[in-house]
């Protein structure tokens, strides 16, 4: 008969244990699950992101319900335990007793409440889990709503930093002189402190609070100098204690956290622990590396293989856009330690070692934390540095006078060098899994979840799978941008978001631009790109988009331009026609011409004459057909049901809407779009970049197809039944293609590189995000749903399109 | 030397251009970041694209329809390609853009 394992607590730390006990013996134990919390396991040092509203909670859940059940796992979710009875072996539950053979107590830690007057106050939470995350979410939906976070630690400062990006006023109220003290010196602190109140976040250090005020909620909080700060939220982050009621209550040995020995067993041999809950030789845990070491050896000690667990240095890193810090090892000053400092304030980057002996103890960096790892791996394998003491603050790239080869520091690094920090997994499980198969960043992300989660380390896999396989690896051509820059464009976009630069000097500063302000490639790519990841903020700029979107018209070979009104949905008039013919006429137009999207083209306009020919078209209601732009160009239709005896929905009816709903946006390409009304596909919807076939029960949405240099059918993505559905989809994935697309891909090849299924379950699967992306793109659109034509024929800008001076009449005269 | 008045450095947007029509064609004149300006022919020895419409990067323009770049300082295609544009003297005095005319006039001699 199987053994009976009961784990209590379903954090990250007992779920990296159980993946680990049921990939070595999935038959073993029958596990069941105690879980307070209504749910599985998330990824919760990723809670940061989920509230500044980077990610989806969806997208941090680690184990849910379905894993568990397909690994025979029993879970009592919303349960809590009442007690252990070790006598009996069973655990007591809310709603019934399990008997165990092995007990696994993995309760983690619970957030430290300062035991100051309000305290229990409504509005006054900690930040620990997804409900404290909701309800700062909820909180920072109130218009002008104020929070005070107590606490400037590494937790505190995310949780400030995420609720300023909701829109709230930010206190974080520290007891301390700088912020970060475990962590950081006061310089680096200092730094931070500058980035956090350039972002709109007040700092109040060596602030003691006295009181919580408030009535029937919180209103304040009281200093100890008597200030007192509005607040409709305050979020406690000043500490967390290890979890130990339950072990205390069976009279388990408990000092400040539940005491275990190098196996993970507590006092009592059959039951062990794991995570933030407990101690291991006075020293309790915080951070995840160590936890997840923790849970290897508790699943080695339940199969009774030999572990031992020995905690190792870690580093830390602060998950806040635009702050770049780094720190690990001890840099407290004392008699045997000298110190090595860098700094470059222009760049606002400091750097300090502290040296002992020969060695280097701690580093903490701001700024600048590029070369992190490598200090990190100095410290933890106690490597003599005297040899390079002189260029060791330059980092990896400067010692031994030549620049040293990043294939070859990959390749030096230990196998249990971390490698992604935000899943703890290091090289060696990197190289194992590339010996079981995976040969490429995709297969190993989905074996080993190296870099699965904030992403930043996918480079460094990429290494690893190049030194592992050698010249098997294909590196995928990564071509840079241009030759001012040796970053791709896929780089440079998540660096954009990533660093929040919203300007093009800041990423020109930023990225290490080689030219003064870029070239005719990169510059219309980042105002792209500037445009689409920040529509409210960035400001677009006309001088660096190529001719034909600052003239809003089409270059010819002999330098004329092109004219071409909008008719949505290809619908036309008898006046919007005479008004064409008489802007013909009137300016000399010498050809006349039907495009492939269903509309009119004016060939051979003069430049200066655009303004007024445009007006003339507004005059006639029209605006600009975008027929120059990489954005939306036209949706074609057939005629639909009203006329046609196949039609089968009012495609045209859906292709004006799409168009109105549309137009305007940039895109990273042009976009063209089709509706037919039956499946005999009269506007050849399944060649364009989407296509809608309109049939009996509904209609089909297909992407990514071409019928330009190649010609490419779409691809299916889905069926929905009513209209508004398929306008959401089809914006949502308009969306997805502006924020991850590359400058100049159409469609159809960045779906080649990202995957339809990856389309699929962004935008039709995952409801919420499909949602957010559609929201994101209309908040887009009420910036660029915008005609240019009747902004640049007023009086004030028309005149831009003649000359500075004619001296021509001058010479006449 | 003569100079002719042309306008102020302000109507010309930063890294772009506007022209000057002359009975030989049109001269180019460009502002940089840094403002500085300078004129040159406005035609690319290429196919004739209008190099005004170019897009204007450090002390450079690159042609609009084939992307033939030239330095704006001495007119030479830079990169493989191999082409020359004329360069004009242009200065700013008391705020206003002032152009070299025996240059032009040079111009209808070559």
């Amino acid at each position: 008969m199987k053994k009976k394992l009961i784990v209590i607590g379903a954090g990250m730390a007992s779920g990296r244990a159980l993946e680990h006990l049921i990939d070595a013996d999935k038959d073993a134990y029958d596990i069941t699950l105690f879980n307070a919390e209504p749910r599985g396991n998330y990824n919760r040092i990723m809670l940061s992101p989920v509230l500044s509203g980077d990610k989806e909670f969806q997208e941090i859940v680690t184990h849910d319900a379905a894993w568990y059940e397909e690994n025979g796992v029993t879970c009592r979710f919303g349960e809590q335990v009442v007690s252990i009875d070790r006598d009996r072996k069973v655990v007591v539950g809310q709603n019934a007793e399990v008997a165990y053979d092995k007990l696994l107590i993995a309760t983690g830690s619970a957030p430290f409440i300062i035991p100051v007057p309000g305290k229990n106050l409504p509005g006054v939470i900690a930040y620990r889990d997804l409900e404290d995350t909701n309800a700062m979410i909820d909180a920072s939906a109130a218009p002008q709503a104020k929070a005070v976070v107590i606490g400037g630690g590494l937790l505190g400062l995310e949780a400030a930093a995420g609720l300023k990006a909701r829109g709230m006023d930010v206190t974080v109220v520290h007891l301390m002189g700088h912020l970060m003290e475990r962590q950081l010196d006061e310089a680096a602190g200092y730094l931070l402190r500058r980035a956090l109140e350039d972002k709109g976040i007040e700092i109040k250090c060596n602030a003691s609070t006295s009181a919580i005020l408030g009535e029937d909620k919180v209103e304040a909080v009281l200093l100890d100098d008597k200030s007192v700060i509005p607040a409709d939220l305050v979020v406690m982050a000043v500490g967390i204690r290890p979890e130990t009621r339950l072990a205390t209550d069976a009279a388990i040995e408990v000092e400040r956290g539940i005491t275990v020995n190098d196996a993970m067993q507590t006092s009592d041999p059959d039951i062990l622990a794991v995570g933030e809950c407990v101690e291991h030789r006075k020293q309790l845990f915080g951070l995840v590396a160590p936890l997840y070491d923790q849970a290897k050896v508790v699943a080695k000690t339940l199969l009774k293989e030999d572990a031992v667990f020995a905690p190792k240095e870690v580093a830390t890193k602060l998950k806040v856009t635009g702050c770049d810090l780094f720190s690990t090892g001890d840099f407290a000053e004392g008699e045997t330690r000298e110190d090595i400092v860098f700094r470059d304030p222009a760049r606002g980057v400091y750097k300090r070692l502290v040296l002992e002996g020969n060695q280097l103890v701690g580093a903490v960096m701001y700024g600048d934390t590029a070369d992190g790892n490598w200090f990190f791996g100095l410290i933890k394998d106690k490597t003599d540095i005297s040899e390079m003491r002189e260029t060791l603050i330059f980092g990896p790239a400067f010692q031994g006078g030549a620049s040293l080869d990043p294939m070859a520091a990959v390749a030096a690094l230990p196998l249990d060098a971390e490698i992604c920090g935000c899943n703890g997994v290091c090289k060696g499980q990197i190289v194992d899994a590339i010996n079981a198969g995976a040969t490429d960043l995709g297969a190993v992300r989905s074996t080993t979840k190296a870099s699965a989660s904030c992403g930043t380390c996918s480079g460094l896999v990429e290494q690893v799978l190049a030194t592992t396989l050698g010249d098997d690896f294909v590196l995928p051509t990564a071509q840079p941008v241009c030759g001012c820059t040796e970053l791709t464009h896929e780089d440079v976009r998540r660096l954009i978001k990533s660093k929040s630069l919203k300007s093009q000097p800041a990423v020109w500063q930023e990225l290490g631009w080689s030219t003064p302000n870029g070239c005719h490639t990169c510059r219309p790519a980042l105002n792209y790109y500037l445009l689409a990841d920040w529509p409210l903020e960035y400001a677009d700029d006309p001088q660096s988009r190529f001719v034909n979107e600052r003239k809003h018209a089409n270059i010819q070979k002999d330098g004329t331009y092109s004219v071409v009104p909008r008719m949505w949905g290809g619908m036309t008039t008898p006046d919007e026609l005479r008004a064409i013919a008489d802007a013909a006429d009137k300016f000399n137009v010498p050809t006349v011409h039907v495009t492939g999207g269903q509309r009119i083209d004016l060939l051979g306009v003069k430049g200066e004459d655009l303004p007024a020919i445009w007006a003339d078209l507004n005059q006639a209601g029209m605006v600009s057909g975008h027929a120059y732009s990489k954005g939306l160009r036209t949706v074609k239709t057939c005629v639909g049901k009203d006329h046609c005896r196949f039609g089968t929905q009012d495609s045209t009816g859906l292709g004006i809407k799409l168009e109105k709903h549309l137009w305007g946006s940039w895109t990273p390409h042009k976009l063209k779009l089709g509706v037919s009304g039956c499946p005999r596909n009269c506007a050849e919807a399944t060649c364009k970049d989407i296509g809608i076939v309109c049939v009996d029960s509904g209609y089909e949405i297909s992407v990514a197809g071409a019928a330009g240099m190649e010609v490419k059918q779409t691809e299916f993505l889905c069926k929905v039944t009513t209209e508004e559905e398929a306008i959401e989809i089809i914006s949502a994935f308009t969306q997805l293609y502006r924020e991850n697309g590359k400058y100049l891909d159409r469609i159809f090849k960045w779906v080649a590189k990202v995957g339809l299924e990856w389309c699929i379950e962004k935008v039709v699967d995952n409801i919420d995000n499909r949602k957010a992306l559609a929201e994101r793109f209309e908040i887009s659109q009420s910036v660029y749903r915008d005609d240019p034509w009747a902004k640049l024929s007023t009086v004030k800008e028309a005149p831009k399109f003649g000359p500075l001076a004619n001296l021509t009449l001058e010479a006449a005269e | 030397m003569s100079w002719l008045d042309i306008g102020t450095i302000d109507e010309i947007p930063v890294r772009g251009a506007r022209i000057v029509k002359t009975v030989l064609g049109c001269v180019a004149i460009f502002r940089t970041a840094e403002n500085e300006v300078f004129a040159t022919s406005d035609r690319c020895p290429h196919k004739g694209g209008p190099l005004s419409e170019g897009i204007v990067h450090g002390r450079k323009v690159t042609c609009p329809l084939h992307n033939w770049v030239f330095s704006l300082e001495n007119g030479e295609a830079q990169g493989d390609d191999d082409g020359q544009i004329e360069t004009y003297e242009v200065k700013i005095e008391a705020g206003r853009l002032l152009l070299n005319s025996e240059e032009l006039q040079a111009r209808s001699a070559a």
